[in-house]
């Protein structure tokens, strides 16, 4: 299931870090994609992406969204990445980049910030309710599947990725899922009742964990920590125009 | 190693979701709070988690007495009062308070030198909880020891309720350097180098291989700017743990959010100077020096 070059957790020096290409992997002629760096489990995505033949490069300031083909809005805490995103105006540069056909793969926290709607955002203390950047015509609920002592692993039929390496391995980490697509959005993968832990949240019915619009793709669970690269292979072909 | 779900079952509390979850704080800060207003501040600023507990470091030094886990209303409030995680403490080798944070629904539990230990030769078995640990660490033998208990997550230990970072400083340095100086042995050496770490074979052998935890290290004890913040991250650390820093200081909300933007800018001067700025008086803080050997928490945990 692992594959050696994957995501190794734990810190490189902190001079390997910074805005340069990741090192290594056939990466000359691939597409140049950012991970957005603001929080989370940035280094996975760096090392996935790089696994499927793309330039990994790490995007924190407006100005390093210039000059990439594609974005990956890492695991982590939506709310976190919210705020740093305004705070560090990255978010409406992003946005006007995703309403012009910008690729943006997000992974659980990057599903969240990419849906056009959050059923249950929170809301700070001046009560204005956490924002993302849209995108995606989906209405994402947070945290859906339980706390962290219902996160599971479990596999999953997807869609549009080459079905010879047999189901995705799925793991959702307090992921969210999405209660309602509008009609441009297609359905890449679901949950059944069967293959979730907190079974009563599912109150029966399946649920949707990846979908994908144009060339925005979002995933409740975190390809990036199990060695699965189909997911980042899609996105790669999202890019290019091949899917 | 990890726990390989069967085809088609779902599975919790593996190690992949144990580790996973902490992957997803990394490059964030995660905040003591003793009560529901801190825990909306802390959510507010941008912290990745709250770590729910009765008084801070500082107060336990103060105060003195015996430290334990938080009372289950408390954590409850708190967990229905944000939507980030939630972690709270439970005493060195206290498995029934561990049982109890499990059953309150806590994301993450803190098996912390801070609270007064209940057990002097045993750490938990944490490989019997579905919900994950953290636990400090001075070295790396005592880091893996708690890994080998079962801890998915380790933070070097500092010295709590302090406001002096230069425990936190030596105790990272220190763990970074025994991982490189494993890498650098050849492997017949590796036996006695186990040895030495008091620590097991297989995973001194892992570490020696791929040079570094196989578990997200965050910092914890002592940090109180900014400027500390971003030194531990270019020190190494995946994120950043704040204990009595911030509540103790003169201006919370605003210093609370200007230690997690010099975390994500954690190698840019320009920004921590930036974001150093008017954030009113810091924790007073004691030098670790000062604190007698037996008052100092570091060293409980073995």
């Amino acid at each position: 299931m692992v594959t050696s070059a994957v995501p190794q957790p734990s810190s490189p020096p902190a001079a390997a870090l910074g805005s340069a290409p990741a090192s290594g992997g056939p990466a000359a002629g691939g597409p140049v994609v950012g991970v957005l760096a603001l929080q989370g489990d940035v280094r996975e995505h760096l090392a996935a992406l790089a696994h499927v033949g793309a330039r990994a490069v790490k995007v924190r300031r407006p100005e390093e969204l210039e000059g990439i083909d594609g974005l990956v809005i890492p695991g982590g805490e939506s709310t976190t990445i919210d705020k740093l995103a305004r705070a560090f105006g990255i978010a409406e540069p992003l946005r006007a980049k995703i309403a012009e056909g910008f690729p943006v793969y997000g992974s659980c926290a990057g599903m969240i910030l990419l849906a056009d709607e959050i059923a249950d955002p929170t809301k700070d203390l001046s009560g204005h309710a956490q924002e993302s950047f849209g995108g995606l015509d989906i209405t994402v609920r947070r945290n859906a599947f339980g706390r962290q002592r219902e996160s599971f692993e479990t596999d999953l039929d997807f869609k549009e990725v080459d079905q010879a390496g047999g189901p995705v391995h799925a793991v959702f980490i307090r992921g969210p899922w999405v209660e309602r697509v509008g009609p441009s959005v297609e359905v890449l993968a679901e949950v059944d009742p069967q293959h979730a832990s907190h079974t009563a949240t599912l109150e029966g019915k399946a649920r949707i964990v990846a979908v994908r619009s144009g060339r925005l793709l979002a995933t409740s669970f975190h390809p990036e920590v199990t060695g699965e690269t189909r997911i980042h292979e899609l996105f790669i072909r999202m890019i290019k125009g091949e899917a | 190693m990890s726990t390989e779900a069967n085809a088609s079952a779902p599975t919790t509390g593996s190690n992949r979701v144990k580790r996973g979850m902490a992957e997803m704080l990394k490059g964030g800060v995660i905040m003591d709070v003793v009560n529901v207003e801190q825990a909306k501040i802390a959510e507010d600023a941008g912290a990745v988690a709250v770590m729910a507990l009765e008084r801070v470091p500082a107060d336990i030094r103060a105060q003195g007495g015996v430290s334990r886990m938080s009372d289950p209303d408390m954590i409850d409030s708190i967990i229905n009062a944000v939507s980030i995680p939630v972690m709270a403490k439970a005493r060195i080798g206290h498995f029934v308070e561990a049982q109890v944070l499990q059953s309150l629904g806590v994301d993450y539990i803190d098996e912390s030198e801070v609270l007064t230990p209940a057990d002097y030769e045993n750490h938990i078995d944490k490989w019997a909880f579905t919900v994950p640990f953290v636990c400090g660490a001075t070295n790396l033998g005592e880091a893996l020891r708690r890994i080998n208990e079962g801890a998915a997550m380790i933070r070097s230990k500092g010295e709590a309720g302090t406001g002096d970072v230069s425990n936190a400083t030596t105790h990272m340095r220190k763990i970074r350097a025994e991982i490189r100086r494993l890498s650098s042995l050849p492997e017949d050496e590796l036996y006695v180098a186990a040895k030495e770490l008091q620590a097991p074979y297989e995973l001194v052998k892992e570490i020696a291989e791929t040079g570094k935890l196989p578990v997200v290290l965050f910092t914890a004890g002592g940090i109180a700017t900014p400027a500390d913040a971003a030194m531990m991250m270019q020190l190494g650390a995946d994120g950043v743990f704040v204990g009595s820093g911030i509540f103790k200081s003169g201006n919370p909300a605003q210093r609370a959010a200007a230690v997690v933007k010099a975390t994500t800018f954690f190698d840019d001067p320009d920004m921590i100077a930036k974001v150093s700025r008017g954030l009113g008086e810091a924790m007073v803080g004691i030098n670790v020096d000062e604190i007698a050997a037996p008052h100092r928490l570091a060293e409980r945990g073995w």
